[in-house]
């Protein structure tokens, strides 16, 4: 095999990692900028929307991309339920009262998972037209990992624009710099939070299934990858989707360079650089507000 | 001063030492005889079941674990999701030292365990406190990852992943051994540390340096308006705290004689804090009524009913972030004071 080959290799797994992680970290950072809501719950809702994707092709035979609209409405409909219910009660609540609650909430998904469906972990069937080799020109690379990194640019696209262009992406902005500002200017900060929190949501469940396939599924995904989206929104920056995008992407190529060269405890490292740059930048990479 | 002015300022405070207030603050650090209750059980429960001082010695580690963190959490307001770290230093230092043969003795192995988190905490509090909220939560999350995933790596002194089987653990003062099969030593050696660490903490609560802590943690900016060291007190709890943690984790490598990476990980540092909360943050006595309660449930349902349990777990840790923010013991003041207030009016 020649270096060239090897390079992109290593750079296409990382940024296919990273995609995923983009997909479900996205919403958890906007959600946070919004309300400063320590939501460890998120991972549970990516969780959640993969099971229901794998479960309805396996099960039900849905094709891949309605399994996945399936996904994203059936975990934003659940996040819109438990938001209106319990979140909302918490908003003016410490960090210490939300921590507690969205780990049992956590612990309440694992377990409601591991009773419907069983400990075991579930696969995801690839789309014949997803499953084989690509060839790149400079290299063949496995189809799935290029259509997610390709994917992930147009979901990072749409929603940059989405915040840049519209209405209510305004208003996210609006909010994220100055909640009080914002609600004096006469913006429904409740139903832009709700809204967000769907969508955010909605995402993640979509990244759960589009991450399934490498990630694995299994009830402990809720907790196992929590760390890796806190670390992805912390050093993007609260509210900001360039930045979770570069975050995402770095620490995908960084794990993977890592667990090839490093299997033991290379995630040192991760750790280290993520303490080094919040101590320098405590509102991560790209954001404009403290954590 | 004239003298009318400097014999009327006493006789104006006299009067006040006999107001309610004043009486209450001027005694709420004596002990009171309920304060004899947690030893005495602990005592009835070495004589009364033998066959669960196993799960006894646990008991009182999660104890004395949930103990170091309420100093942090409860009373300074430091809100860490990285208490392990301080726990598996403590073990790790304990477990390393005899495995390899180079100090065996309990009791100033334990030392050294406090030593070893009470560095680390330093260290690390020196850098890391200088931050809150949400930073502060995820800088302690990475501290302890970064440990356990340095612990995963050095596996040539750490054993790794596997961690170090059968520490040889010399006997407590010379004489008393620890049986693995009879965990009377353990339960004792265990108790007896833990009555020390309390007592400690509960002097220090007291102590001028305690109420600045709780004033920290209630309004920031005004102990920095009256001149408060804050950063540096910061600093303190969080170094004692580690030390503790440190005694805790010590005490599980050499009752456990093992040590692995489950010391180190993000389990334990969120059933502590669990622990505490359940009992009631900043009260004291909120680690033994939540050590009791969760690992007696933990003990009696997870082993029949894993899956149940975690469920019920959950649901339960909702219910106390939305309704009973206090744990236990504020639920318990909350009924008592309603119920006292009753008995009063009628």
């Amino acid at each position: 095999m020649d270096l060239i080959a090897d390079f992109a290799g290593i750079l296409l797994g990382g940024l296919a990692a990273g995609t995923v992680l983009f997909i479900v970290s996205v919403g958890l950072s906007v959600t946070m900028g919004l309300m400063g809501f320590v939501n460890l719950a998120h991972g549970a809702f990516a969780m959640f929307g993969g099971y229901v994707i794998v479960l309805a092709m396996n099960r039900a035979h849905v094709g891949f991309i309605a399994a996945l609209a399936l996904g994203f409405v059936a975990t934003a409909a659940l996040s819109v339920i438990l938001e209106r219910s319990l979140y909302r009660r918490l908003y003016r609540a410490g960090e210490l009262d939300q921590v507690l609650f969205t780990i049992g909430l956590v612990f309440v998904f694992i377990a409601a998972t591991i009773l419907i469906v069983g400990p075991e972990s579930q696969t995801l069937q690839l789309p014949p037209a997803l499953g084989g080799q690509l060839n790149l020109g400079f290299t063949q690379y496995r189809t799935y990992s290029v259509f997610l990194i390709g994917v992930g640019f147009a979901i990072a696209l749409g929603i940059w624009l989405g915040f840049e262009r519209t209405r209510i992406g305004a208003q996210i902005r609006a909010t994220v710099d100055n909640r009080r500002m914002a609600e004096s200017l006469g913006i429904n900060v409740d139903r832009l939070f709700t809204i967000t929190f769907a969508f955010g949501s909605g995402m993640a469940g979509v990244g759960g299934g589009l991450g399934a396939e490498f990630l694995g599924l299994d009830p402990q995904y809720a907790l196992k990858y929590l760390v890796y989206f806190l670390i992805v929104v912390s050093v993007g920056g609260l509210g900001s989707v360039i930045g979770v995008y570069y975050a995402a992407l770095l620490l995908g190529v960084l794990d993977f360079v890592l667990k090839l060269y490093l299997p033991q405890g290379g995630t040192m490292f991760i750790y280290a650089l993520t303490i080094l740059l919040l101590l320098w930048r405590p509102q991560g990479l790209f954001g404009r507000k403290e954590l | 001063m004239s003298d009318a002015a400097r014999s009327a300022a006493p006789a104006a405070i006299a009067p006040r030492l006999d107001h309610p207030a004043a009486r209450v603050l001027m005694r709420r650090h004596h002990l009171r005889w309920w304060e004899a209750l947690p030893w005495l059980a602990a005592m009835v429960f070495y004589f009364a079941f033998p066959d669960y001082l196993g799960f006894g010695t646990e008991l009182l580690i999660a104890i004395l674990f949930a103990l170091s963190l309420d100093l942090a959490l409860g009373y300074a307001g430091i809100v860490t999701l990285g208490h392990a770290a301080f726990f598996g230093a403590g073990a790790y230092a304990v477990g390393m030292l005899a495995f390899y043969g180079i100090w065996t003795e309990p009791i100033t192995s334990l030392s050294l365990a406090a030593a070893t988190a009470a560095v680390i905490g330093l260290l690390s509090g020196l850098v890391l406190l200088r931050t809150g909220g949400l930073t502060l939560l995820m800088l302690t999350l990475c501290t302890m990852a970064l440990l356990e995933e340095a612990a995963n790596m050095a596996r040539a002194y750490t054993g790794g992943f596997d961690g170090l089987p059968s520490l040889p653990i010399a006997p407590v003062f010379g004489v008393f051994e620890f049986n693995p099969l009879y965990a009377n030593t353990q339960y004792l050696y265990t108790l007896g540390a833990l009555l020390i660490c309390f007592a400690f903490v509960r002097t220090l609560i007291y102590s001028p340096f305690g109420q600045s802590l709780t004033g920290i943690r209630e309004n920031l900016l005004r102990m920095h308006a009256v001149g408060s060291p804050v950063r540096r007190r910061l600093v303190v709890c969080y170094t004692i705290s580690a030390a503790l943690a440190g005694v805790a984790g010590g005490l599980w490598a050499q009752t456990n004689a093992y040590v692995n990476l489950s010391v180190l990980d993000l389990d334990r540092s969120a059933t502590v804090l669990i622990i505490l909360i359940l009992g009631g943050h900043g009260r004291l006595y909120g680690a033994f009524v939540g050590a009791v309660v969760y690992l007696a449930l933990e003990h009696f349902l997870a082993q029949i009913y894993p899956t149940a349990w975690q469920l019920g777990l959950g649901i339960l840790l909702v219910l106390i972030a939305l309704f009973a923010r206090n744990g236990i013991l504020g639920l318990g003041e909350t009924l008592w004071r309603r119920y006292g207030t009753r008995l009063d009016g009628s």
